[in-house]
């Protein structure tokens, strides 16, 4: 498990002890990862992230257009593997969590422990800082700084 | 469907003790009808105690036994009692220490061969 703020790693642990996640994945909607569990490589990391916030904002659109509440989360279930993502408010912003799990947990479980982690990660964001907005211009240096961080390389 | 679960349900909840009691997907652990008293996190006990239950089955298998037709999990103030109804389902109640267990076990019994 690696995450480019310390205060995210607790609950983050927490999180995957409890529910025997598989891949997790947390990042701001724009897609700049803040934690990572179980990826191997950086361009995993990069295409998850950028899927998942694709679909979280294709989803918070449709609810627009239908006229009703953003969706809380969204889950897939396949024969092996399930995914569940589902964005949330944090005093840093709207942050997504990405989580793909396996026989030996439920989505049950993964939701309630998903949700112990937002509170957590809400009441523990340390008064000074945030997660830092990427300019254009910065953007591949600041992705390949954070690539290197949550490999630790 | 959801009828027949919310009428088992009620026949459960209105034994003495039993502080609520729901209908649960067995592998997701997620709610399908629940008639729970007030303060009782149903999501949580309905993750929880399908997981016990996929667990207890995995262990029952193991020791050479078929699938588990009656969990009881006791505790200091109350009791969890889960049993399957059909592969799919599973019927949960959650009694508190007035809860009359062997009346709360036949009434589950019956529920579940209804639902399954």
């Amino acid at each position: 498990m690696r995450a480019l703020e310390p205060w995210v790693e607790q609950p983050l642990m927490t999180f995957l002890t409890e529910s025997e996640a598989r891949l997790t994945l947390l990042m701001t909607s724009a897609g700049q990862v803040v934690a990572q569990h179980g990826f191997t490589r950086a361009v995993d990391i990069m295409s998850a992230a950028a899927l998942g916030a694709a679909i979280v904002s294709s989803t918070e659109e449709m609810a627009r257009v239908l006229g009703v509440r953003p969706f809380r989360a969204l889950t897939h279930q396949g024969e092996s593997h399930g995914i569940f993502l589902s964005a949330f408010e944090t005093p840093r912003g709207r942050w997504i969590g990405l989580v793909v799990y396996g026989q030996d947990t439920s989505l049950g479980l993964v939701q309630l422990f998903f949700d112990r982690m937002v509170d957590e990660l809400t009441q523990g964001v340390p008064a000074e800082g945030g997660t830092k907005q990427v300019l254009a211009q910065d953007f591949e240096s600041e992705l390949h700084s954070s690539l290197r961080a949550l490999f630790g390389r | 469907m959801t009828a027949l679960y919310l009428e088992s349900l009620e026949g459960l909840t209105r034994l003495r003790g039993v502080a609520g009691a729901m209908v649960v997907s067995a592998d997701d652990g997620l709610v399908v009808a629940e008639s729970l008293m007030e303060g009782i996190p149903g999501d949580a006990v309905a993750a929880l105690a399908a997981s016990l239950m996929r667990r207890m089955g995995t262990t029952v298998s193991a020791a050479g036994f078929s699938r588990p037709s009656f969990m009881h999990l006791q505790a200091a103030r109350g009791a969890l009692l889960v049993v399957p109804a059909g592969p799919d389902i599973l019927l949960i109640a959650i009694g508190d220490r007035h809860i009359n267990l062997g009346l709360a076990r036949i009434e589950m019994l019956q529920a579940a061969e209804q639902l399954g």
